[in-house]
């Protein structure tokens, strides 16, 4: 049943209860073309396009608990592609790209929201790194514009703009096609889309472990019994290195618990997505009014999807020292999600170091922007067995080579 | 008709009315009230309209777990955009509105949305609002959204924050939790008890029983008044973190308007005991929104602890014995009270409320609510099946309770569904926390005493030593009846309050295969609104396993998250706010700068003079005359900041040498030389000088912003990979303070400090070093230059620095001493091509890129990061490289930041960027240092390059990185 | 917020201390070790999930390094030493 305006009425008139699932339930078969583990945005995303765009339907997804119940469902949603590197900026622009059109091919309303995402700069060499990564992204076709001071505070009003300022305001960049979508949507969207061309999503259903044959991949042990395939991708995020030891070979990456918060429902107080480079915080207002925010990792590598209370302090005190009228405000809920931090804060895309299994992983702090492009790299992976241009230079073996592309490192921006 | 306010009884004082006002209307309370008490007590009604829907709301609860009661809160400078009513003391002189409502709340325009609610079902945006795009739809719903206004001026109040520590944190002081307390100081144990209503004693306060022979709520004020512990009231505890870690947060009333009105409590206990009671569930009926639909122990809690009573006619559905008291009190105070009640039989309990007056309907159910603004009626089916419909302005609903299992879960607890109370209970944690009283399912007072004397002898090394109170004889009770969603009633049943989800938003959610409770919370947004599903989850997840036939248990349970309810953002961040936020670094001499007329800005966490401004001057002309001083005649740096790190022991030349790039073992004593530091990455991390002071004996000076980072390095390659050297390191960065003399006059100037240190360039060369005594001081004299003029670092005891600057300055007078800041020093130093890490470098510079490649081939120990400069990848002979700038306009600044390209077929290519860049007075054009790909090429080459900055090009040459003094000469004398 | 007991000063709240990654042995000598064995060493981690060792430093204390094995699911200390 497609999705639409005129649908809504005529069921609303009709049966409320027609549309029929959304994703079709489905149990394990026996075999694969395709078996994807890690049923969030990128694993679902990976199932869409090898179904859509490669004709590879006999494909699953397999998800320990409930689709995008992982950092896809508990990011802060933010889309953007202001990447300081050729080959980063080409990757997260081909994402965005997508989202631009994303809730059309899904026929489902991802509520891709382009309301600009404005990075501060609080001193004069924050700006000058800021021209740096601007000219950066001017020359890579990315659309950006440097603020001034006075530009700033038009765009963003209730920064701190205080003598005493801890930090004080010097000026900004903005992407005005930067945003944030609805993280759910994304999820639920690729999987309905994909089931409807045969995909099968199969929750509750954790892949334990690896059967091979020589240095290949052949099969899967899972809670609901063993499964063979032709290819396997892995998109399990902060738990890729869980999943990697279990094939028999490690990865440079830690995982992490990113922490999050909201606060209670305002009626619009705050237009842009905002960023602070210098205190990490970052903040953005939902459509259903909450101010959602966040900023750095935890200190230490965790599996526990609950953060810390020094660090939420930390994350707090950031954001309202950038914007002092928040401090009226309250926290209503705070959460985390295992993120998994690659060395070079870019991720891995490629084959694994044992046959028949491809990666894609190490989005870190920052990979539902990613999301279709991850997903549509992953499935031309498995579909042909090797790179798309846009995905080679995040190869695994760039650690070897040491062509590491680590964005933080170039630009001094946050992620 | 609505509610009254009683002649006597409650908690309240009578003799205090306190004036507020509502809507601007003014009104009047108690102290004791909470603004809901106040409001009903006042006839308010409809205190608010639904989030999606604009349905009028009324109270329903008399917690926090209130759904509907949030309001706009004005007092003095606090203001809280959504507060909620149920939990704010009220206080003379609030300004209490409505937050959603427009023209107002009784005629909301936004009303006519609920007529269209067949077209809204959950998720209705998921499937619509997206051609031609959603930001088409967006703005409009955005405003439609929302609950409160926030105010938009900073809010400048101050938070303060304690921390605390115990042997036993007892959560919540009801009765479970008071016992629990009096039976852990009996114990000896150092107890804090937390309770977040202002006074101890929780449901005793309005339960109307007997303990020890007194009412149960003298008995808790008895209790508490002798309570020889930490008590926080008015204080909730949100959050369980790691390790006993709890998050506590205290609302404090005040009047200072500077001060916050909460304060963050962190405290750590070796033991927490978790009191915290329990919920009352809904029931569900058609319109079970109305306004007048309550929870039939709010009721209860507004009669006996407010004095207010809710209504005149009340009904109330109930599906367990509980539902029985809050009619004996209803009745008591002089309301007509009906009880429905779903099961056949009741407990004892029934012959009670019948000898007050309550009239009983057994096996029988509310099905509708009636009236639009205000509960009317109540459409009720009898035990026989037939329907009737009785008059009532209170609807209430006793539906079971649910434990307040919030924080065990946050623990890590894990939940188990208990089919005698239809209730998730707690079962495991892994850390070191009891649960007792309603709190765990037990809802029997006696058995809920003794489970806290129990938790506490459980803890305790001596035994409790106080002897339970005796309780008054309770009727024999039956047990609660399952009644989730009644698949007979028609008409729309309401689950999540605030969030205006329904039964049938669920079924569709079932429908659709959003089945998980993750799924359906998300889907539906149940219990996501702000009082978090208190009332809603349990329910929600019943429904959703009728729906799909499964066990509750299956469903899943809901993670609950922190915080329990919301907390202040500015309490949580405390004291971290402006200059407190990460406090700067101050110089010795920072009030001889200050009187200097200094500019201040921050450096690497320092706060330091940026220039010194005369007059009008601004700040180019300022830098330019600074610059030109110091090449002039003699300039003074304050460079206090600069890292201090003494290296000593017998091994030290052996681990720098290990540690840093460049050789070190062969740094004669007296000599300084400048090195880099290494990442094992092969990237420069620091750069600095490093003198040798004596054979096992070094002194480094890192960069202000990594002294620490500096350290923790050499720390950690001792500690834990070459531990048998012997070494130890000392930052003396505090304990000194650091003048650097520049210019052809800074010999002439020194020599004036009389200290009868040999000042000659034989006995003091370039990049040496000297000790002696000045001003009666130990001084350290070193000869190093950052600004490629003969120049001098001395060093002396912090607190003499500002006396040895003024002295200095005064000295100089009539050698045109000028005082200059970082950034004149940038400029000089640009001039030189000397580089500024982080500046000129970034996170993935090697010490090849910057044209220093000499020690990767003569030194031969394996130092710190040598692999790395291996790789393929660092070997690349198209690297960026550190080159000079000119651009051919030589009057043109260009920005740092623009970029260097190069035209590929038609498109443009980056091939680096500029990193420093200035006007230089001395050479009268501008300079720039750049990173630029294969730059030395380009410089042999002597190529012009594009200068790209936001779609304008110029044109520059390539060219070395030094554009001053090539030869050093004014360096060397 | 955990309490992690210093080997050297005891238990101390978390603030104190500064983590510092899994311990990696370095290989030597590191000019003949292959681009890969390199990589392993500089980037690779074990990134277990469960009992975790790692390098911790009382940054704020002793100031000095220690191994702490941690459960990186509970979070719970299992034990500290100083480094081997
Ligand atoms: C608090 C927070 C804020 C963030 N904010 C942003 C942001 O603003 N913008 C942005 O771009 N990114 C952000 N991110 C990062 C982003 O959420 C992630 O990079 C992205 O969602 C990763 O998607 P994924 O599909 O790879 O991982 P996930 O969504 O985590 O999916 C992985 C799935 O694998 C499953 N799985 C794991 N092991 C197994 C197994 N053995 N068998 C079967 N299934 C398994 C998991 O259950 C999980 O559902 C944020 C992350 C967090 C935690
Ligand atoms: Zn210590």
């Amino acid at each position: 049943m497609r999705y639409s305006a005129f649908n809504l009425i005529r069921h609303g008139l009709g049966n409320p209860l027609g549309w029929g699932p959304a994703w079709k339930p489905a149990s394990l078969k026996p075999s694969y073309d395709a078996i994807i583990i890690g049923g969030g945005g990128h694993g679902l995303a990976s199932a869409y396009y090898l179904a859509k765009n490669h004709g590879i339907r006999r494909v699953a997804v397999l998800e320990r608990g409930w689709i995008g119940g992982g950092n896809t469902g508990r990011n802060t949603t933010i889309v953007r592609s202001n990447y300081f590197f050729g080959e980063s900026a080409r990757l997260y622009d081909h994402a965005l790209k997508l989202y631009e059109g994303l809730s059309e091919d899904l026929n489902y309303n991802i509520m891709l929201s382009q309301r600009g995402v404005i990075n501060i700069a609080h001193s004069e060499h924050e700006m000058e790194l800021m021209t740096r990564s601007v000219n950066a992204m001017l020359l890579n076709g990315i659309d950006v514009e440097l603020l001034d001071r006075k530009q700033l505070l038009a765009e963003v009003p209730l920064a701190n703009d205080a003598p005493d300022a801890r930090f004080p305001l010097h000026g900004g960049f903005v992407q005005r096609r930067g945003g944030v979508a609805r993280h759910d949507a994304v999820a639920w969207g690729y999987a309905r889309a994909a089931s409807q061309l045969g995909v099968d999503i199969i929750q509750n259903c954790e892949v334990t472990g690896f059967i091979r044959d020589q240095n290949r991949i052949t099969g899967l042990e899972t809670t609901h019994g063993r499964v063979s395939a032709g290819v396997f991708g892995l998109a399990v995020a902060g738990h890729s290195s869980v999943m990697a030891a279990k094939a028999g070979f490690d990865l440079p990456l830690q995982s992490y618990a990113l922490q999050a918060m909201v606060s209670e429902p305002l009626k619009p107080i705050l237009h842009n997505v905002v960023m602070s480079g210098r205190t990490h915080a970052y903040v953005s207002q939902s459509d259903k009014g909450e101010l959602v925010f966040g900023a750095g990792l935890d200190l230490y590598p965790s599996y526990a999807q609950r953060g810390n209370l020094p660090t939420a302090q930390e994350i707090i005190a950031g954001l309202l020292e950038i914007f002092p009228a928040f401090r009226r405000l309250k926290m209503l809920r705070q959460w985390a999600g295992i993120v998994d931090v690659c060395w070079d804060y870019s991720p891995i895309i490629g084959p694994a170091p044992v046959d028949g299994l491809y990666l894609n992983c190490g989005w870190g702090t920052g990979g539902f922007k990613a999301i279709p492009a991850g997903g549509w790299l992953l499935a031309h992976l498995l579909a042909h067995g090797k790179h798309d241009p846009l995905s080679a230079p995040f190869d695994l073996t760039r650690f070897q080579t040491g062509a590491l592309i680590d964005e933080a490192a170039g630009a001094g921006i946050a992620h | 008709m609505t509610a009254t306010r009683l002649a006597h009884g409650g908690n309240i004082d009578r003799q205090k009315p306190i004036t507020f006002t509502w809507n601007g209307r003014v009104m009047t309370g108690f102290a004791g009230d909470t603004v809901a008490s106040a409001l009903l007590a006042n006839g308010v009604r409809i205190i608010g309209r639904s989030f999606k829907y604009h349905r009028p709301r009324g109270i329903m609860a008399a917690g926090a777990d209130e759904p509907n009661a949030l309001v706009d809160l004005t007092h003095g400078v606090r203001h809280e955009p959504n507060a909620r009513a149920t939990t704010v003391l009220l206080e003379d002189g609030m300004q209490i509105s409505v937050i959603q409502g427009w023209p107002n709340v009784d005629w909301d325009i936004f009303g006519v949305l609920d007529l269209f609610h067949r077209f809204l079902p959950a998720g209705f945006y998921y499937k619509s609002f997206f051609k031609p795009n959603w930001g088409f739809y967006e703005n409009a719903i955005r405003r439609m959204a929302g609950l409160g206004r926030a105010k938009t001026s900073a809010d400048r109040r101050k938070f303060d924050a304690r921390v605390d520590h115990c042997d036993v944190l007892i959560i919540g002081g009801g009765m479970a939790g008071i016992c629990a307390a009096r039976a852990a100081i009996s114990a000896g144990l150092n107890t804090i008890l937390v309770e977040d209503r202002p006074h101890l004693g929780g449901r005793l306060n309005w339960c109307g029983r007997v303990i020890d022979g007194m009412p149960a709520d003298q008995w808790a004020q008895q209790i508490a008044s002798d309570l020889n512990c930490r008590v926080l009231t008015n204080a909730v505890a949100f959050g369980y973190y790691d390790h006993n870690l709890i998050g506590v947060m205290e609302t404090v009333q005040t009047s200072d308007p500077d001060c916050g009105d909460a304060r963050l409590w962190q405290i750590r206990a070796r033991h927490v005991v978790l009191a915290t009671g329990a919920f009352e569930r809904p029931l569900l009926f058609a319109d079970n929104d109305r306004p007048g639909v309550m929870l039939a122990d709010a009721a209860l809690c507004y009669v006996r602890h407010y004095g207010v009573l809710v209504g005149d006619r009340i009904v109330i559905a109930t599906n367990n014995d509980s539902g029985y008291e809050s009619a004996i009190g209803l009745a008591q105070a002089g309301a007509e009270v009906t009880v429905v009640d779903i099961r056949p039989i009741a407990g004892g309990i029934q012959q009670r409320a019948e000898m007050v007056g309550v009239r009983v309907l057994p096996s029988a159910r509310v099905i509708k609510a009636i009236g639009r603004t205000a509960v009317t009626a109540v459409d009720i089916r009898t035990n026989r099946g037939s329907h009737i419909r009785i008059d009532a302005d209170i609807l209430a609903s006793s539906g079971g309770w649910s434990p307040a299992v919030h924080l065990f879960s946050q623990s890590g607890g894990k939940l188990r569904w208990d089919d005698g109370t239809l209730t998730f209970v707690p079962d495991q944690s892994p850390q070191a926390v009891r649960v007792i009283g309603a709190a765990n399912g037990t809802f029997d007072p006696a058995a809920s005493m003794s489970e806290a004397i129990a938790a506490i002898n459980a803890i305790a090394p001596e035994k409790v030593s106080w002897s339970l109170p005796a309780l008054s004889q309770t009727e024999k009770s039956v047990a609660i009846e399952a009644l989730w969603q009644d698949p007979d009633i028609i008409g729309r049943q309401w689950v999540d309050f605030q969030n205006d989800v329904t039964f049938k938003d669920i079924a569709l959610a079932a429908s659709e295969n959003y089945v998980s409770v993750e799924h359906l919370k998300r889907y539906t947004t149940l219990g996501m609104a702000t009082d978090q599903g208190k009332t809603s989850n349990v329910i929600g997840l019943a429904i959703m396993a009728q729906l799909t036939g499964r066990e509750i248990p299956a469903v899943g349970t809901t993670t609950f998250r922190p915080p329990f309810v919301p907390v202040s953002l500015g309490a949580m961040a405390g004291s971290r706010f402006g200059p407190l936020h990460s406090p700067l670094h101050q110089l010795p001499a920072h009030q001889s700068h200050q009187k200097l007329g200094a500019e201040f800005r921050e450096y690497g966490g320092w706060w330091r003079p940026a220039f010194y401004p005369r007059n009008s001057e601004d700040a180019f002309a300022t830098i330019q005359r600074e610059a030109k001083a110091v090449r002039a005649g003699v300039g003074l740096l304050d460079a206090s900041s600069l890292g201090k790190i003494a290296v000593r022991g017998k091994d030290a030349a052996e681990f720098l040498n290990l540690i840093y790039y460049n050789e070190l073992a062969k740094l004669k004593t007296g000599r300084l030389r400048y090195c880099f530091l290494l990442r094992e990455t092969g990237v420069v991390y620091d750069d600095g000088v490093v003198a040798r002071l004596a054979d096992d004996h070094y002194l480094l000076s890192p960069s202000s912003s990594h002294t620490k980072g500096v350290l923790d390095q050499l720390e950690l390659w001792h500690q834990t990979e070459y531990p048998s050297m012997q070494v130890s390191f000392h930052n003396l960065t505090s304990a000194y303070a650091t003048i650097s003399i520049a210019g052809p006059q800074s010999r002439t100037l020194l020599a004036r400090m009389e200290s009868g240190i040999d000042l000659s360039d034989q006995a003091l060369p370039h990049m040496s070093l000297t000790h002696g005594t000045m001003m009666g001081h130990k001084v350290q004299l070193a000869r190093v230059s950052f600004t490629g003029e003969r120049a001098y670092e001395l060093t002396m005891p912090a607190g003499q620095g500002r006396t040895f600057w003024e002295h200095l300055m005064n000295l100089g007078q009539d050698l045109g001493i000028t005082p200059i800041g970082i950034e004149s020093l940038s400029l000089l130093r640009a001039e030189k091509g000397y580089i500024l890490i982080g500046t000129d470098t970034d996170g993935l510079t090697l010490p090849v890129d910057l044209g220093m490649a000499g020690p990767l081939t003569a030194k031969k120990v394996d130092f710190v990061g040598k692999r790395s400069l291996l790789t393929p990848d660092a070997m690349r002979p198209d690297r960026r490289q550190l080159i000079g700038l000119r651009p051919t306009d030589d009057q043109f600044v260009p920005a740092v930041g623009s970029h260097a390209i190069l035209q590929v077929d038609g498109t443009r290519r980056s091939i680096g960027w500029i990193t420093s860049s200035a006007f230089s007075p001395h050479l009268n054009h501008t300079i720039c240092l750049a990173m630029i790909e294969g730059g030395r090429g380009l410089v042999e080459a002597n190529a012009h390059v594009t200068i790209f900055d936001r779609g304008k090009t110029t044109t520059a040459r390539a060219v070395e990185a030094c554009f001053f003094d090539q030869q050093g000469v004014r360096l060397n004398g | 917020m955990l309490i992690i007991p210093c080997p050297w000063c005891g238990p101390r709240a978390e603030q104190e201390f500064h983590f510092a990654g899994e311990p990696k042995a370095r290989p030597v000598p590191a000019e003949q070790v292959s681009d890969q064995t390199w990589a392993h060493y500089l980037y690779h981690r074990s990134n277990e999930k469960g009992a975790h060792r790692e390098l911790w430093s009382h940054a704020h204390g002793c100031g000095r390094w220690f191994v702490m094995e941690r459960d990186t699911h509970t979070h719970q200390i299992l034990s500290t030493k100083a480094p081997a």
